[in-house]
């Protein structure tokens, strides 16, 4: 185990690196320089001085390769630049928008199991009855319906039969009123985890059904095991082994989907702070940000295929 | 596990005749296949114009009109046709997703087939590269490069193919590895023949059943995400009808206006399903070894 630990742990590295080196590179590569760009029109009344003071300025008279390790070492040291609009360092806006997306992601994931893994259950147990078919028949309509879609109608439906917004701007964080800040997440969340909450259950449903046809379930009945033993203690573990993939291969979906939502309901988190400042062309921030989020990105499907490899006893990774 | 018989994909080519039966007896392949032929015709009719209305023409006096005999969606808040403008979207929606995975599958596989054929250090590079673009959430990776490119139709279109670049190099080379170790490839090497005709002939066409299946799930795929770039107002630029633009629009007069909100949402949830269902169908059909 150690071992395998220390291989992912090494493997990750150039990894690393080369998210970096992607945002680093991805923002050298936008048409005309970062000083034009950033300023639009008014970049064409700077004077020959003001550009080379800019310039200096953002180290952009230096050749790339030292322009990486320069940006490169202060991200080590967690200057990830400065947000020119809201006139604060890009790291203390992330660390200040970041509980929320978090508290979004884990909420929509806590949804989607609990909702995912009884019906997947219910489906594999009832085999091609009506109750299996109205189950897939939910999975196939919740995996068509984007979170966008399905956001726009529950803003809709609140308001039209409740008369009411689920935020209007006036977000509260969890530690502030955590009843006030369950009522204003849940809906965002609902429209989170709805579409992961079929591809569990379709996950769980499949995994189950071939796990019931194992050789060890039989091998459990035959003994004279009460079902429910048989369910809980042999097939449902082992069938939610494909699940525990499934969370670490969707996280990447949900913290797309955590955008996109939180535009929706105006949450001010970090999917928000990313939108925004690439509409207002703010680069330091969506450099610091898409960098912050990828490397979380990479850090959960590490976790993932550690939690993989603890709850799997068929896996040993060579100690 | 009950022993089962897993055929090779070689026992099932994916060309023949046969397919296509066999896609039209399967459930979810026959509805998906039914709802995809409906999203051509509706995209074929937007784009050569056989629309009730020009989609973006305005007619003021009508602005807000619920659907009727006229206005068979309803209008919108400058007086356009919903109807009009959903089979526009549909056009514009088949547009980005056939350039984005024709371009993505085809340098997906180029380079997932090279790798996996070649070995040694070219694979090394070239799934390194594909790994660190795994490395970004999807929708992450298609908004840097539309920050880099800036917003628009034709860059969130390459965007979308950035993104499924490396899907389709992975789907690729997979099937590669175990074809390339087999007798009849080798028997033609030892024949002479050269390895690019090798892989061209022999080792490809039996590598496309996984990477069909993947055709349909990246176009399902397109489709949404152009809709959500166009909903967060990176995609598709108004005026243009775009699914994603429709649904934006409809925001905060929707209470007053549900049809602005219904229909481009119905729209774009019959044609992922569509795409969805077809992908599952030809997983059933093409690649018995992937069926869940």
């Amino acid at each position: 185990m150690l071992r395998y630990l220390t291989q992912r742990l090494i493997a990750f590295i150039p990894t690393l690196i080369g998210i970096s080196i992607l945002v680093f590179g991805a923002i050298r590569l936008i048409p005309g320089d970062i000083i034009t760009a950033t300023l639009g029109t008014e970049a064409g009344m700077l004077t020959t001085a003001q550009r080379e003071a800019l310039e200096r300025y953002y180290g952009l008279d230096k050749p790339p390769l030292e322009q990486y390790f320069i940006w490169m070492g202060e991200a080590v040291q967690g200057n990830l630049g400065h947000s020119v609009r809201h006139g604060r360092p890009v790291l203390e806006l992330i660390i200040e928008r970041f509980p929320l997306t978090l508290e979004l992601a884990v909420l929509a994931v806590l949804i989607a199991l609990s909702v995912g893994i009884p019906f997947g259950l219910i489906s594999a147990l009832r085999h091609n009855t009506w109750i299996d078919f109205a189950g897939r028949l939910f999975a196939l309509i919740g995996l068509a319906v984007p979170n966008f879609l399905l956001g726009t109608l529950i803003i809709y439906a609140l308001s039209v039969f409740f008369g009411v917004l689920p935020t209007a701007g006036n977000y509260v964080g969890f530690t502030e009123d955590p009843a006030r800040n369950l009522g204003q997440m849940i809906f965002p969340a609902i429209t989170l985890g709805f579409a992961f909450a079929a591809s569990v259950m379709r996950m769980t449903r499949s995994s189950m059904l071939e796990v019931l046809g194992e050789d060890y379930v039989r091998t459990a009945r035959s003994k004279g095991l009460r079902e429910r033993a048989v369910i809980a203690r042999h097939s449902l573990r082992n069938a939610l082994i494909p699940v525990v993939t499934l969370v670490g291969i969707e996280m990447g979906y949900l913290l797309g989907g955590t955008f996109i939502v939180e535009q929706i309901f105006a949450l001010p988190g970090i999917g928000r702070l990313l939108i925004n400042a690439i509409s207002q062309r703010e680069y330091a921030l969506v450099q610091g940000t898409v960098l912050f989020i990828a490397l979380n990105f990479v850090v959960i499907n590490l976790l993932v295929d550690l939690v993989y490899a603890l709850i799997d006893p068929r896996i040993s990774y060579g100690d | 596990m009950a022993i089962e018989a897993v055929p090779l994909a070689l026992d099932h080519p994916a060309r023949g005749p046969g397919v296509l039966r066999r896609l039209l007896g399967n459930i979810s392949g026959a509805a998906g296949l039914l709802l995809i032929v409906l999203f051509l015709i509706v995209a074929l009719m937007g784009a050569a114009g056989l629309t009730p209305f020009p989609s973006d023409r305005q007619f003021p006096v009508d602005r807000l009109k619920p659907p009727d005999g006229q206005y068979l969606m309803g209008t919108d808040l400058f007086g356009r046709d919903v109807a009009s403008r959903v089979m526009s979207g549909a056009a514009n929606s088949l547009r980005v997703g056939l350039v984005s995975v024709a371009l993505s599958g085809f340098i997906g596989t180029a380079l997932g087939v090279i790798a996996g054929f070649v070995g040694g250090w070219v694979d090394n590079a070239i799934m390194r590269v594909m790994d660190v673009l795994f490395a970004f959430p999807a929708l992450l990776l298609a908004l840097v490069v539309v920050t880099v490119l800036g917003p628009g139709l034709n860059n969130a279109t390459l965007a979308i193919a950035v993104v499924y670049t490396p899907i389709f190099a992975r789907v690729a080379r997979g099937p590669v590895l175990s074809v390339k170790e087999m007798e009849f490839v080798l028997a033609a090497r030892c024949l002479g023949q050269r390895p690019p005709v090798v892989l061209l002939t022999h080792v490809l066409p039996n590598t496309l059943a996984p990477l069909i299946v993947q055709v349909s799930l990246a176009l399902s795929w397109a489709l949404l995400t152009e809709a959500a770039l166009s909903f967060l107002g990176l995609g598709t630029q108004p005026p243009a009808a775009s699914w994603g633009v429709m649904l934006s629009e409809s925001r905060g007069i929707a209470e007053r206006a549900p049809w602005l909100m219904i229909y481009p949402g119905i729209a774009i949830m019959l044609g992922v399903l569509g795409f969805n269902l077809l992908g599952d169908g030809l997983r059933d059909v093409l690649d018995p070894r992937m069926r869940r």
